[in-house]
């Protein structure tokens, strides 16, 4: 993926038959607009004519796809866990940095934002004394640790679909990632009853009402979850109780099959519906049969 | 209802009734006659739209790209017919089933990308392909077809099923295929569009050509 490529098709610097190179272009490759390939492999001298092109591109592309999911279905449960956790570090200390780094620059700089996007905005500027490139140098590195929860964001976008095919599709790879780290792993989430994976995650939130942090919980972490938040105020027990009993449902799919399930989600979906519903029906405004 | 069917996809007689058929290897103990194997249209978006009489502009030889190939259920049909197919989806475990199905043919090219960013396998999906098939269940369906018009050749065709529940499962189903067809708009001329409830509940049939 280097800049002088970034327009090259995928066999741009790959030696004929050399699987690994393939796969790693294939894989990590990346361009803005797809382009005649096949013609241009063969103008390159990379196959002979387009059959031949299409036969190595069929190699290829069965061998790089066979290692990628070889190496998704190896992500285990504590990768996830350990990923979600340093994006959670990323995150708390990007903005302590940026915060410090920013209240600094308040007394050197004029025009300073606040938070993640004003660090970004210091970390481009030029220094003029030795203080200068201090303050800098501590906005960029909040800037750089923000680049990094993103990119931990994106792993576990890609890896939590592996480890838990019905909980990521369910709740969202974060919070399928963060309900298996609360519980501490994918065996101990999925021998849960759904009461407590209801209230996963307001632990956290209990020590941080002690410690004058945070107002009390009512909730767990699946409160993050737009079934949940999105339902009106009265109906979000029902909500939050219908959505944990799938979730653990979801889990032990997960744990003891890894077979994606239809049926839960369908479930999920017809009584989410028929819960919120009951909004309709009290604003009996919109009430129609289908 | 005209009969549009691609050369390679033909109705046929199995196990005493008239059904959708293509040559190849068997994938998924569908019933077979000699080379030709029935072509399942409650389990295949695809398949629903060419029973109900979709006209695809598919003549049959032609390079597709499927988005949402899933285990190669459908994409296995289209790899028959069609010519170069690139199969992308996004899910490791019905990869795997993928590979199987395309290790058993010449022309079928999986791999395991994410259908929302095109970027990340423009390098490999050639421009100007003659067919986009999507049947991808995640939110923003348009967005994912519009993001992935840049493969398509100019009269080149979008064959999309759009999974209502998929946007949001608590609208209707036909104000979802309205906000998704109003999207499409911006890219695409639609061309033709029915529901697909007697073989896939919810789901609405597009065919749309770039603008």
């Amino acid at each position: 993926m280097t800049t002088d490529e970034s327009d090259a098709g995928w066999f741009a610097s790959v030696p004929p038959d050399d699987p690994g190179a393939a796969r790693d272009a294939i894989d990590g490759g990346s361009v803005e607009s797809p382009a005649d390939w096949p013609r241009l492999a063969v103008e390159s001298g990379f196959a002979d004519d387009a059959d031949d092109y299409y036969d190595r591109l069929r190699e290829a592309t069965l061998h790089a796809t066979r290692e990628a999911v070889a190496e998704r279905e190896r992500a285990d449960d504590r990768q996830l866990i350990h990923a979600v956790r340093a994006m959670d570090d990323c995150e708390r200390v990007a903005n302590e940095l940026a915060e410090r780094a920013v209240e600094w620059a308040g007394s050197r700089f004029d025009g300073v934002d606040a938070g993640i996007a004003g660090a970004r905005a210091i970390a481009d500027r030029k220094p003029d004394d030795g203080i200068d490139r201090r303050v800098i140098s501590l906005a960029s590195r909040a800037a750089a640790l923000a680049d990094e929860r993103d990119e931990l964001a994106a792993t576990i976008d890609r890896v939590a679909p592996a480890v838990a095919p019905n909980l990521a599709d369910m709740a969202g790879p974060e919070l399928a990632a963060r309900l298996i780290a609360l519980a501490g792993g994918l065996e101990s989430l999925a021998r849960k009853p759904s009461g407590t994976v209801q209230v996963l995650g307001a632990e956290d939130a209990l020590f941080a009402h002690l410690s004058g942090r945070a107002p009390s919980p009512k909730h767990g972490i699946i409160y993050t979850h737009e079934f949940v938040r999105g339902t009106r105020p009265e109906d979000r027990g029902s909500a939050a109780r219908a959505l944990a009993g799938k979730l653990a449902l979801a889990a032990r799919a997960d744990h003891y099959s890894g077979e994606y399930r239809e049926v839960l989600h369908e479930d999920l979906r017809e009584r989410m519906a028929t819960i919120r519903a009951r909004a309709d029906a009290d604003g009996g405004a919109e009430v129609d049969d289908e | 209802m005209s009969d549009s069917l691609p050369a390679g996809v033909e109705r046929r007689e199995i196990d005493g009734e008239t059904r959708l058929a293509t040559r190849g290897p068997p994938v998924y103990g569908e019933p077979t006659d000699g080379e030709w194997r029935a072509w399942d249209p409650e389990r295949s978006k695809l398949g629903g739209m060419f029973e109900l009489g979709f006209d695809t502009g598919l003549s049959g030889g032609e390079t597709v790209l499927y988005l949402g190939a899933a285990s190669g259920t459908t994409a296995s049909h289209v790899a028959d017919f069609a010519g170069p197919t690139y199969a992308v989806e996004f899910a490791p475990r019905p990869t795997r089933d993928l590979l199987e199905v395309a290790e058993a043919r010449d022309r079928l090219f999986p791999l395991l990308k994410d259908a929302r960013k095109p970027e990340t396998y423009a390098h490999v999906v050639e421009s100007g392909v003659d067919a986009i098939v999507q049947d991808v269940a995640t939110r923003g369906q348009a967005a994912v077809a519009t993001r992935n018009a840049r493969f398509l050749a100019d009269d080149g065709r979008l064959l999309l099923a759009v999974k209502a529940r998929s946007e949001d499962v608590t609208a209707e189903p036909a104000d979802v295929f309205a906000e998704v067809l109003a999207e499409l708009e911006g890219t695409y001329e639609v061309i033709e569009t029915q529901r697909l409830d007697r073989f896939h509940e919810d789901h609405l049939g597009v065919v749309a050509t770039p603008r």
